[in-house]
C-alpha cells in the first residue's frame, strides 16, 4: 500500500442496502433543505443529473440558457440574490462544458455590491470565464480599484485574487504599480500582503515589462524575515521568480534565506506551532527556500556556506531518524524536503561528501515500499548519475535499478528506471544495460517503446567498442521492436556500416541470417536489401549465400512490403546486376514481367523500366561506375540523438552527457549527415534516390514526375479575408522571410516546405510525412483560395490515397503571381487514420515578397525614390515592440530573407536598415522601399513600406511586424 | 506553478475546474478527457505522479494526483513545485473540502456524497480553493489559517442575512468528527488540527 491513509477502493461500492438508502430526493438535493439560499439551483442541478440522453441535457441547459437570458434582459431590476443565483448556474453550466457567452456584466455588476456574498460570486464569474472584452475590462478593473482603496481586507483579497487569477495585460497596466506599494506597507494586514506577493508573481510572469522592482526590491527580500510564516511562504514564491530572472539584484536573499532555513530546520517540531504538519516543522516553506537557493551558486560567504552545510547535513541525518509518526503525512512532508535538500546538493554539485550521502539515501529510497519514494529517487538519480563526484556512486545501484525495470508494476516508475539506466550507462556497464533494455522491450508498454528504441539505439552506437556488437543490437532492435523503430534508426545503421569497412562483411552475413526468418519486419527488409545491394558481394563465397540464394531471399519478401520498400529493393537489384553478373538474366526477367514494369504505382514502374533499360544498354564499364559503392558519410551529429532531444525537450533526460561521451573517444562511429525533414523523402522521383542519395533533396527539374503538382495562379486584389474558422496559421508567419522547413506538425503528420521563387513565378513542394506507424487512407490535399483569390485552379491531380506509416508524400504546386495579392491561399488536408477522419486547413506561406526582384542602388538614389513616393497613402509604418532578438546579424538574416536588397552604407544612421526591391507580378511591377529603426533602450522597431501600390505597403508592413 | 487543478469523477465528469493559465474553453474540456485517460486507466496504489499530457504541455509538466472514492483530485504542476509537498497540499484541501461540505449532509446519506456535495457547493469549493492556491502559486498552508479565513468568510455570510447555521453546524462536526470513521467509503486519513478562534454558536 502506498499510502497510510490510502485511498479508498474506488469502483467499489458499498453493497446497495435499499432500506438504508433515503430517498431518491434527498439524495439528488441535499442542501435544499438547509434554507442555504439557491432553491432554483439545486433543483436545475438535480434537473440535469436526471437527464437520461445527452439531448435532454442539452435541452435543459438551452432551456436554462433561454431563462436566464430573459431575467438579465428584463424590465425588472433583479435583487442580488437573484444575480447570484443565476451567476452560479451559469458557472454550472460552463463545468458542464458549455460555452458561456453573456452574464459577464451582470457578474461585473456584482461586484459593486457591498454584500461580500454578491461580490464574491461575481469575482469568481470573472475569474473562470476570462473574457477580454475592453469595455468589461474597464469595469472590472474599475470595481477592482475600489476594494483595494476599500481597505477592508476581506475585499482587498478578493480584488488581488481577482487579479492573479485573471492576469491580463490591462490588468498589469492598471495595478503594477499599486500592488508592490500593498505589499510592503506597514499597516497591510498578513493575509493581504500574502495575496499581494502572488498577485505581483502573477502579473510579472505575464508583464515582466510593466512590474518594475527597483526600489522595493530590498524590502521585498526582506520579506524573508516577516513574523508571519504564511506571508514568508507567499513571498518566497515571488523572489525566486524575481531571483531567475535578475539574479544579481536579488542575491542578498541567499543569506537570509540559510538563516531563515537553519532556524526551521534547528528548531523542534513544536516551535513553529500552526506551521508543523505532522511533526515536521514547516514542510512547505523549507522546500521553496530550498527552492530559491537552487536558482544562486554556492554561497561565497565562508559563514554562511557553513550555516548552509550544516542545515543540510541535519536534513540528511533526520531522514535516518526513526518517524516520529506512522502517518503517511509525516513521511511526505520530511521527504519533500529530503528530496529538495538532495537537489540542492546536485545542483551545488561541489561537496563529494554530501554528494555520496545523497546517492546513498537515494540509494535508500530505490528499495522503499512507498511507489512514490522509489519514483522520486530513480528522478532524482538520474541528475546525480551526470556528476563526476557520484557517478560511480549511482553505478553501484545498477542491479536494483534493472531490477525496477523488470517489476515495478506502474509505467510511469518503469519509465524513471530505463531514465536512469540510460544516464548511468558507460563503457563499463553498456553491454549489460542495452541487454536488459532490450529484453525489456519485448513486454515494455506501447507508450515508451519507441523511446526506449531510440535509447538503445543511441547507447549502443556510443559505446560500441566492435561494431558487430552494434550491428547484433540494432538489428535485434528491429527484430523486437521494428514497427517503433523509425527511419532515423535504420538509416543510422546503414551509414555506420558504410562508413567502417571492417563490419561490412559481418553485417552482410548478419543481415542475411535475419531475413530466414520466416515473419521478419520490413525494416529488416530494408536494411537487407540495402546492406546485400552493398556489400552481398563479401559472403557470396558460401555457397550458403551465393547470389542467387541472396536475390530470391530478399524477393521472397518483395510482395509483402509496401511501396516504398519494394522501390528500395528494385535498387537493390540493379546494383546485384552490377556485383553479380551471372543474376543479370534472372533479375531482367523479374524486371520485365508485367507487375514490374506495368505497375500501377508511377514509381516503381519507372525505376523497373529505367533498370531494365540501363542493365540491357549500358557496359559493364558504364553499369560498374553508375552503381558504385556507396561513398562514406559526411561524419555529424548523430541524427537519433537529435530526434531524442527533439521529443525529450532539453535537459529532460541527460543527453547532454552523451555528447561528453563523443569526447572521451575510442567509442566514436563515424558519424552521418544530419537529414532535415524534407531529405527523408522515400519516394522521390529520382532513380534510386535512395541508394544514391539518402541525404539528397528531389532534384528540381524532375518534380513534376512527383506525386502530383497543381497548378495555383494566384492573382487577385484580395480584400480581407475572414479567417475561416479552424485555420491553422501558426507556421505561416515563420515563412515569411524563409522558404523551407516544416510548416506543421503534430503527434501524427509533419508537413515540410520547399520553395523557390523567380519573377513572377514559383514552385512549392510540400512533405507530407505520416510520423506514425500506421497507414493514413483516403488521404488528399487540396489548394484553395478563398475569396477574391478564389479561381484559376488548373487541375487538381489526386495524391497517392495511401501513405504508409513512417513513409513521406510530395506534393508539387506550380505559382504564377498574376497580380498583388494580400491574403494567403488555404491547403486543406484530410485522410483517416485508424478509423478517424482527420481534417487540417492551413494558411498557405505565401505572401507577396516572395515576387521580390532585389534592387541595388545607392544612397543618392534611394533617398530621391524614397521623396518620390510621398503620398500618404503610398506609406505604410508600425512601431511596434521587439519580439525577437534584436542582434544585428540575426535581424539582417531575416531581411535578406524577405528578398529585398539589403543597402549599406544608405542610411545615415548605421544602426537603421534600408532594403529595395521590386514585386513582380504579372500584371505590373511595384517598387517598394523599407525603413527599420531599431530603438536597442526602448526594445522598439519603427517599421516603414514605401510602394508605389498602398495595398503592398500596407501589407508588406503587417507581415513584417510579426517577424522582428 | 500550478497550471490546473482538475477534479473529476470516475467517468470523467468535471467537477471542478480551475485554469490558471489562459486555454480557450473547448481547450479546456479536451485537457480534462485527455487527463482523464491518462489517469484512471491507472491502478491503485502506484505512484501519485505521472508525465502530463500533450495537450498540457507533455513531460515538462507532471500530473500529481489522488483518488478518492469516486473522485479523482489532479493537480497539473510545472518542475518548480515539489511533488511531495503536492500531493499534501492535495490532501490538506481536500481534507478541508470535504469538512466544509460534508457537514450539511452528514446525517443524511453517505452515498456519493463527496461527488454530490462538491457539486451542489460549486462556489464554496472554489473559495476553499482560493484560500489555498492563488493565481496558480501555494498560498496557504496552515489548516488553522484556511479554517478561519473561511470561518470569516461564513461570519460575513450569515450576518448578511443569509444563510444557514451551516457554519455552527460546520464547528461542531468538525470538532466531534473521526472523519475516517464516519463516511466509511471516503476514507481520507485522520486529522489532527486544531480548530482554533470558533466560538461555540
Amino acid at each position: 500500500p502506498s499510502n497510510a491513509a490510502p485511498p479508498p477502493r474506488p469502483g467499489r461500492r458499498r453493497p446497495q442496502r435499499p432500506q438504508r438508502r433515503p430517498s431518491r430526493r434527498s439524495i439528488k438535493m441535499p442542501a435544499v433543505s438547509k434554507g442555504d439560499g439557491m432553491r432554483g439551483l439545486a433543483v436545475f442541478i438535480s434537473d440535469i443529473r436526471n437527464c437520461k440522453s445527452k439531448e435532454a441535457e442539452i435541452k435543459r441547459i438551452n432551456k436554462e440558457l433561454a431563462n436566464i437570458r430573459s431575467k438579465f434582459k428584463g424590465d425588472k431590476a433583479l435583487d442580488g440574490y437573484s444575480k447570484k443565483k443565476y451567476v452560479c448556474k451559469l458557472l454550472f453550466i460552463f463545468l458542464l462544458g458549455h460555452d458561456i457567452d453573456f452574464g459577464h456584466m451582470e457578474a461585473v455588476n456584482l461586484l459593486s455590491s457591498n454584500k461580500y456574498t454578491e461580490k464574491q460570486i461575481g469575482y469568481l464569474f470573472i475569474s473562470v470565464l476570462v473574457n477580454s472584452n475592453s469595455e468589461l475590462i474597464r469595469l472590472i478593473n474599475n470595481a477592482i480599484k475600489n476594494d483595494l482603496a476599500s481597505r477592508n481586507p476581506t475585499f482587498m483579497c478578493l480584488a488581488l485574487h481577482c487579479i492573479a487569477n485573471v492576469g491580463s495585460r490591462e490588468m498589469a497596466e492598471a495595478f503594477a504599480g499599486e500592488i508592490p506599494r500593498i505589499l510592503v506597507a506597514g499597516d497591510t494586514m498578513d493575509s493581504v500582503k500574502q495575496s499581494a506577493a502572488l498577485c505581483l508573481l502573477r502579473l510579472y510572469k505575464t508583464s515582466p515589462d510593466l512590474v518594475l522592482m527597483g526600489e522595493w526590491t530590498s524590502r521585498v527580500v526582506h520579506l524573508l524575515n516577516d513574523q508571519h510564516m504564511g506571508v514568508v511562504t507567499a513571498a518566497i514564491s515571488l523572489i525566486t521568480c524575481l531571483s531567475q530572472k535578475n539574479p544579481d539584484e536579488f542575491k542578498t536573499c541567499v543569506s537570509l534565506a540559510v538563516s531563515r532555513l537553519s532556524r526551521i530546520v534547528s528548531s523542534a517540531s513544536t516551535d513553529l506551532q500552526d506551521y508543523t504538519y505532522y511533526f515536521v516543522p514547516a514542510p512547505w516553506l523549507s522546500c521553496k527556500l530550498l527552492r530559491l537557493l537552487q536558482c544562486y551558486p554556492p554561497p561565497e560567504d565562508g559563514a554562511v556556506k557553513g550555516r548552509l552545510v550544516e542545515c543540510l547535513e541535519t536534513i540528511l541525518n533526520k531522514a535516518q531518524e526513526p518517524p516520529k509518526s506512522k502517518k503517511v503525512q509525516h513521511s511526505n512532508a520530511k521527504n519533500a524536503i529530503l528530496f529538495e535538500a538532495i537537489s540542492l546538493i546536485i545542483h551545488y554539485d561541489s561537496e563529494p561528501n554530501l554528494l555520496v550521502r545523497a546517492c546513498n539515501q537515494l540509494g535508500q529510497f530505490l528499495q522503499h515500499r512507498e511507489t512514490n519514494l522509489r519514483y522520486l529517487a530513480l528522478e532524482s538519480m538520474c541528475t546525480l548519475a551526470s556528476s563526476e563526484f557520484s557517478h560511480e556512486a549511482v553505478k553501484t545501484h545498477i542491479e536494483t535499478v534493472i531490477n525496477a525495470l523488470k517489476t515495478e508494476r506502474d509505467v510511469s516508475v518503469r519509465q524513471r528506471a530505463a531514465d536512469l539506466l540510460y544516464a548511468m550507462c558507460d563503457r563499463s556497464n553498456a553491454k549489460q544495460i542495452v541487454a536488459e533494455m532490450l529484453s525489456y522491450l519485448e513486454t515494455a508498454d506501447y507508450s515508451i517503446r519507441e523511446e526506449m528504441v531510440l535509447k538503445v539505439a543511441i547507447l549502443a552506437e556510443k559505446y560500441a567498442v566492435d561494431y558487430s556488437w552494434y550491428v547484433d543490437t540494432i538489428l535485434n532492435l528491429i527484430r523486437i521492436a521494428g514497427d517503433y523503430v523509425s527511419e532515423e534508426v535504420w538509416y543510422r545503421v546503414i551509414q555506420i556500416v558504410i562508413n567502417r569497412d571492417d563490419v561490412q562483411g559481418y553485417a552482410a552475413k548478419t543481415v542475411f541470417e535475419a531475413l530466414q526468418a520466416p515473419a521478419c519486419h520490413e525494416n529488416m527488409v530494408k536494411v537487407g536489401g540495402y546492406i546485400l545491394g552493398e556489400f552481398g558481394n563479401l559472403i557470396a563465397g558460401d555457397p550458403r549465400s551465393s547470389p542467387l540464394v541472396q536475390f530470391n531471399l530478399l524477393h521472397s519478401k518483395f510482395h509483402l512490403c509496401s511501396v516504398p520498400t519494394r522501390a528500395l529493393l528494385l535498387s537493390a537489384y540493379i546494383k546485384f546486376i552490377n556485383l553479380f553478373p551471372e543474376t543479370k538474366a534472372t533479375i531482367q526477367e523479374v524486371l520485365r514481367c508485367d507487375s514490374q514494369i506495368r505497375n500501377s504505382d508511377v514509381e516503381l514502374q519507372q525505376r523497373a523500366v529505367e533498370y531494365l533499360k540501363l542493365s540491357s544498354i549500358a557496359s559493364t564499364d558504364v553499369l560498374a561506375t553508375v552503381l558504385e559503392e556507396m561513398p562514406p558519410f559526411p561524419e555529424r551529429e548523430s541524427s537519433i540523438l537529435a530526434k531524442l532531444k527533439k521529443k525529450k525537450g532539453p535537459g529532460a533526460v541527460s543527453v547532454s552527457d552523451l555528447d561528453e561521451g563523443k569526447r572521451d573517444g575510442g567509442g566514436e562511429l563515424n558519424g552521418a549527415g544530419e537529414r532535415g525533414p524534407e531529405s527523408s523523402v522515400v519516394s522521390t522521383p529520382s532513380p534510386s534516390a535512395d541508394l544514391l542519395g539518402l541525404r539528397s533533396a528531389p532534384p528540381v527539374g524532375s518534380a513534376a514526375q512527383g506525386a502530383g503538382s497543381l497548378l495555383v495562379d494566384v492573382f487577385s486584389e484580395a480584400g480581407p479575408l475572414a479567417p475561416a474558422s479552424g485555420v491553422n496559421d501558426d507556421g505561416f508567419l515563420r515563412f515569411v522571410c524563409k522558404n523551407n522547413g516544416v510548416l506543421f506538425e503534430n503527434q501524427l503528420l509533419q508537413i515540410g516546405i520547399k520553395s523557390e521563387y523567380r519573377q513572377n513565378l514559383g514552385r512549392m513542394y510540400l512533405f507530407y510525412g505520416n510520423k506514425t506507424s500506421v497507414q493514413f487512407v483516403n488521404f488528399t490535399s487540396t489548394v484553395s483560395c478563398p475569396g477574391d483569390l478564389q479561381s484559376h485552379i488548373l487541375c487538381t491531380p489526386p495524391v497517392d490515397p495511401l501513405v504508409e506509416g513512417g513513409a513521406q508524400l510530395q506534393q508539387v504546386l506550380n505559382i504564377e503571381c498574376l497580380s498583388d495579392f494580400s491574403d494567403a491561399p488555404l491547403l486543406n488536408i484530410r485522410f483517416r487514420y485508424g478509423g478517424a477522419l482527420q481534417n487540417l486547413t492551413l494558411k498557405l506561406p505565401l505572401t507577396i515578397n516572395k515576387f521580390f526582384q532585389p534592387t541595388e542602388m545607392g544612397s543618392q538614389d534611394f533617398f530621391q525614390r524614397w521623396k518620390q513616393l510621398s503620398l500618404p497613402q503610398q506609406e505604410a509604418q508600425k512601431i511596434f515592440k521587439a519580439n525577437h532578438s534584436m542582434d544585428k546579424e540575426v535581424l539582417k538574416a531575416k531581411l535578406l530573407g524577405l528578398g529585398m536588397a539589403l543597402l549599406e552604407n544608405v542610411d545615415p544612421n548605421p544602426e537603421n536598415f534600408v532594403c529595395a526591391g521590386v514585386v513582380q507580378t504579372k500584371a505590373q511591377q511595384v517598387g517598394c522601399l523599407l525603413r527599420l529603426e531599431p530603438n536597442i533602450q526602448a526594445q522598439m522597431y519603427r517599421l516603414t513600406l514605401r510602394s508605389s501600390k498602398d495595398t503592398v505597403s500596407k501589407r508588406l508592413c503587417d507581415l513584417l511586424a510579426e517577424q522582428f | 506553478m500550478i497550471k490546473a487543478i482538475l477534479i473529476f469523477n470516475n467517468h470523467g465528469k468535471p467537477r471542478l475546474i480551475r485554469f490558471y493559465q489562459y486555454f480557450a474553453e473547448d481547450m479546456q474540456q479536451q485537457i480534462i478527457r485527455e487527463t482523464f485517460h491518462l489517469v484512471s486507466k491507472r491502478d491503485d496504489n502506484v505512484c501519485n505522479f505521472l508525465e502530463g499530457g500533450s495537450l498540457i504541455g507533455g513531460s515538462d509538466y507532471k500530473l500529481i494526483y489522488r483518488h478518492y472514492a469516486t473522485l479523482y483530485f489532479v493537480f497539473c504542476v510545472d518542475s518548480s513545485e515539489s511533488e511531495l509537498g503536492i500531493l499534501d497540499l492535495i490532501q490538506v484541501s481536500t481534507i478541508y473540502i470535504f469538512m466544509t461540505v460534508f457537514v450539511e449532509t452528514l446525517d443524511k446519506c453517505f452515498e456519493n456524497v463527496c461527488e454530490l456535495d462538491l457539486i451542489f457547493h460549486m462556489d464554496k469549493v472554489h473559495y476553499i480553493l482560493q484560500e489555498v492556491v492563488m493565481g496558480g502559486m501555494v498560498l496557504e498552508t496552515n489548516m488553522n489559517e484556511i479554517v478561519a479565513q473561511v470561518e470569516l468568510q461564513n461570519r460575513m455570510e450569515k450576518s448578511e442575512g443569509g444563510l444557514s447555521a451551516a457554519p455552527a453546524r460546520a464547528v461542531s462536526a468538525v470538532k466531534n468528527m473521526n472523519l475516517p470513521e464516519i463516511p466509511r467509503n471516503i476514507n481520507i486519513g485522520d486529522i489532527n488540527i486544531k480548530v482554533p478562534n470558533l466560538s461555540p454558536f
